[in-house]
C-alpha cells in the first residue's frame, strides 16, 4: 500500500489538511458531529510544538483563535450549528479586525438541539448571514475527503490573503464517511504565509492602511509594532471613529475585499456540463447523490449535467448564470428548503426554469429524490 | 519613563466622566508597569465591552479592545499561544462578572498567567447606569426603580472559590497600596484576580445620593479596613481590603509545555 493513502472520515482530511496548512492553535468545544476534529488535535499538535485547548464553551472557543491568530499563528476551531451560533458575534469580531482564522462547521440538523447526528445543509445562509451588521465572508464546501482537504487548505489560504474568516461548510455525511484521502506531498498546494509588514522598528505602522494592491500586511502581537485591535469602526491606526467617511469606506473595504474578488474565490467542479439539457447544481454531501443521477442518466443517453459548488459566498453569480444560459432546467439539489435556490434564481435570466430537489427529513438525499423532480420536468411522470 | 509615556496621547481627550475612578487604575497601573520595569512591547492588554474597556486605546501597548465579556476568552488565546508575553485583562464589573463570568471562573480554574483587574463601579456606567452583579441589595439604578432585589457577587469569595491564585481588593481612595497590589498581582505566575472599587459618580452616586467623587473617595475611607483588622468584629459591614490570597499552583501554559515535551517524545 503507498505510504501516502489513508483511510479516513472528512473530520479526519480536514485535520490533516489543517496541519498541511500550517495549523499551530486550536480551540474548540465537544460538539457532535464536529467531534472528532477537536480529538484529533489534541493528539497531534503538541506533537509539533502547536497548541490545543478545549475552552468552556463556543464562544470563548472562538475569541481564542482570534487572540490567537494576532500572534501571528494559523488557527482554527470545528462546531456544528447551535456552537455555530454561539460563535457569531465573535465572527463578526473577526470580520471587524480583519483577523484572519477558519471555522468548521459541520452541519445538522436544526433549528436548535435538532438532530445532531443527522445531516442537513441548513447552515448556508447562517455562515453568510449569522452575524450582524453589513459584511461578507467567504465560505467554502466539499463533498469528499480529498475535496475537503483540498478546501480547507483553500481556506486557510484565503483567509490569509484576504484577511477574513472563512467558514469551511461541511456536513455530517461527509464529515463521517471514511474513505480515501491521498496526501499530497509537501509543496503539491501552494500554502500562503501571513503577510507581515516590512516596516521597521520605530516607523509608524498603521494597522489599517492597505498597501495598493489592497492588502493589509499584519505586525504579530508581542513584536515591535504596538496598535490597538477594536470592534469599533476605526480608522487607520486601529483607533475608534464614528467620522461618517471613516464608517464608509471602512464598510465598502469590508465588503469589496472579498466580492470584488469573487472570480478568484470561486471553486467549481463541472461534470457534462458542455451539451446539459438539464443541470443540476450541488454543493456539499448533497453532490454526492446528484453526481450519482448524472453519470446513471448518461449512461441512458439523457443529457444531464452537474456544477458542483465549492465556494458558496461569496456566490459565484456570474458563473452560474453562464453555465445555466444554455440549459433547459436547472435543479438545485441540497438538504434545506432551497437557500441556494434562491441565489440561483437571482442569478440566471430566467428564474422560472430553476427547480428544487431536496430532502429535509434528516436523511441522506436519495437519487430518488432527485429523480423525481427531473422525471416531472422532463415529462416522462406525474 | 514619565507616566506620559506609556499612553497615546494621540487619541485624548478620554471618554471618562469627570471624577470617575478609571483613570486612577490606569495610572497606577501604568506606574506598577514602570516600577516593575516590563517592556512596552511585552505587555498584552486586552478588555471587554464598558467604560472600563476603554483604556486600551489610550495605553501604548499591544491593546485588544474586545466584545462584551470576552476578554478572557481572547486574552487565553493570546497567552497560551504567546506565553512569554505579560497579560493584563482590565474589565468592568459587569463585564466580568455578569456576561463574562464563565470566562472568569474557567480562567482561574486553569490559573493561566493573566492579571485581570476588575474595575469595579457597581454599575454598567457605559449604558447608562443599570444594575450590575456587584451592584448591591436595595442600591438604586435605571433598571432598579424600586431599589436593587438581586444580591451582589463577593468578587474576592468568587474568585478564591473558582481557584484564582492571587486574589486582592482594593480602591481608588489607596493609590500608593493599589500600586503595590498590581505589582504583585502581575509579576505572580497564576492568574490573578484585583478587585478595585471604583467610583461612578456619575451614575452609582448620582442614583444612590452618594455626593460628589470626592464624597464617594471618603466613603472608600471611612468604608474600607486592612485585611484582619479588629474593627472588623465591631462593624461586619467594613469591606476588606490587601491580599487575600497568594499561592504557587501549576500554571497552565507551563503545564502544556510539559504536554508538548511529552507527545514529541512519543513515536
Amino acid at each position: 500500500m503507498k505510504k501516502n493513502l489513508l483511510f479516513v472520515q472528512g473530520n479526519e482530511a480536514c485535520v490533516e489538511a489543517a496541519l498541511y496548512a500550517g495549523l499551530e492553535f486550536f480551540a474548540g468545544y465537544p460538539i457532535t458531529p464536529s467531534t472528532e476534529i477537536a480529538e484529533l488535535l489534541s493528539y497531534r499538535l503538541p506533537k509539533k510544538g502547536g497548541k490545543f485547548i478545549q475552552m468552556e464553551d463556543e464562544i470563548s472557543s472562538m475569541c481564542a483563535i482570534i487572540g490567537a491568530s494576532l500572534t501571528g499563528k494559523k488557527v482554527m476551531t470545528a462546531t456544528s450549528g447551535p456552537g455555530f451560533s454561539l460563535k457569531q458575534e465573535a465572527i463578526g469580531f473577526a470580520v471587524m479586525t480583519e483577523t484572519p482564522c477558519v471555522i468548521v462547521n459541520v452541519q445538522r440538523g436544526g433549528p436548535s438541539t435538532g438532530l445532531p447526528t443527522s445531516v442537513s445543509q441548513g447552515d448556508v445562509m447562517q455562515a453568510r448571514w449569522g452575524t450582524h451588521g453589513e459584511h461578507s465572508i467567504i465560505t467554502l464546501t466539499a463533498s469528499n475527503n480529498q475535496d475537503a482537504f483540498a478546501m480547507t487548505v483553500e481556506a486557510f489560504n484565503l483567509s490569509e490573503t484576504f484577511r477574513t474568516p472563512v467558514i469551511l461548510l461541511f456536513d455530517e455525511v461527509v464529515a463521517h464517511t471514511r474513505e480515501r484521502l491521498i496526501m499530497p506531498e509537501k509543496g503539491k498546494i501552494n500554502v500562503v504565509k501571513r503577510l507581515r509588514t516590512s516596516v521597521k522598528e520605530g516607523t509608524d505602522y498603521h494597522p489599517y492602511l492597505p498597501r495598493e494592491d489592497g492588502r493589509l500586511p499584519m505586525s504579530d502581537f508581542g513584536g515591535v509594532h504596538r496598535y490597538n485591535v477594536t470592534g469599533l469602526m476605526h480608522d487607520m491606526w486601529g483607533f475608534p471613529s464614528n467620522n461618517p467617511k471613516i464608517v464608509y469606506g471602512l464598510t465598502h473595504h469590508l465588503v469589496d475585499k472579498i466580492e470584488g474578488h469573487t472570480k478568484e474565490i470561486t471553486r467549481i467542479k463541472e461534470f457534462f456540463i458542455e451539451d446539459a439539457e438539464y443541470l443540476l447544481i450541488s454543493y456539499g454531501s448533497s453532490a454526492r447523490t446528484a453526481l450519482h443521477v448524472v453519470e446513471n442518466r448518461r449512461a441512458r443517453g439523457e443529457k444531464v449535467g452537474l456544477l458542483e459548488l465549492q465556494t458558496l459566498w461569496p456566490f459565484p453569480a456570474d458563473t452560474v448564470r453562464k453555465r445555466c444560459a444554455s440549459v433547459n432546467c436547472v435543479i438545485v439539489v441540497e438538504m434545506n428548503m432551497g437557500q441556494i435556490l434562491q441565489e440561483v434564481k437571482k442569478a440566471v435570466d430566467d428564474p422560472d426554469k430553476v427547480f428544487l430537489a431536496n430532502q429535509i427529513n434528516g436523511s441522506f438525499i436519495t437519487p430518488t429524490d432527485i429523480l423525481n423532480i427531473l422525471r416531472i420536468i422532463q415529462g416522462k411522470g406525474s | 519613563m514619565p507616566v506620559k509615556d506609556y499612553i497615546r496621547e494621540r487619541f485624548f481627550p478620554h471618554i471618562w466622566c469627570p471624577g470617575c475612578g478609571h483613570g486612577t487604575v490606569m495610572g497606577s497601573m501604568i506606574r506598577a508597569i514602570e516600577n516593575l520595569g516590563i517592556k512596552k512591547s511585552d505587555i498584552v492588554v486586552v478588555s471587554g465591552i464598558g467604560c472600563s474597556s476603554r483604556i486600551c486605546g489610550y495605553l501604548d501597548f499591544h491593546t485588544l479592545h474586545t466584545i462584551h465579556g470576552r476578554a478572557l476568552a481572547f486574552a487565553t488565546g493570546v497567552k497560551l499561544s504567546r506565553p512569554e508575553l505579560t497579560l493584563i485583562a482590565p474589565m468592568g464589573d459587569g463585564d466580568a462578572f455578569a456576561i463574562g463570568g464563565n470566562h472568569l471562573i474557567h480562567s482561574a480554574r486553569r490559573n493561566i498567567d493573566i492579571t485581570a483587574i476588575i474595575m469595579n463601579n457597581s454599575i454598567y456606567g457605559m449604558t447608562g447606569g443599570q444594575y450590575s452583579p456587584l451592584t448591591g441589595y436595595g442600591d438604586f439604578a435605571t433598571t432598579a426603580p424600586f431599589g436593587n432585589i438581586d444580591r451582589s457577587f463577593d468578587v474576592v469569595k468568587l474568585a478564591m472559590g473558582a481557584g484564582a491564585s492571587f486574589v486582592a481588593r482594593t480602591t481608588t481612595y489607596h493609590v500608593r497600596s493599589m500600586i503595590k497590589i498590581l505589582e504583585k498581582a502581575i509579576t505572580h505566575k497564576g492568574f490573578s484576580v484585583v478587585d478595585i472599587l471604583s467610583q461612578c459618580p456619575t451614575y452609582f452616586g448620582r442614583k444612590n445620593k452618594l455626593g460628589s467623587a470626592v464624597d464617594m473617595l471618603k466613603y472608600y475611607k471611612t468604608h474600607t479596613i486592612p485585611i484582619g483588622s479588629k474593627e472588623k468584629e465591631k462593624n461586619p459591614d467594613l469591606i476588606e481590603r490587601g491580599i487575600f490570597v497568594q499561592e504557587e499552583y501549576p500554571e497552565y501554559c507551563t503545564e502544556y509545555d510539559k504536554i508538548i515535551e511529552k507527545a514529541s517524545k512519543e513515536r
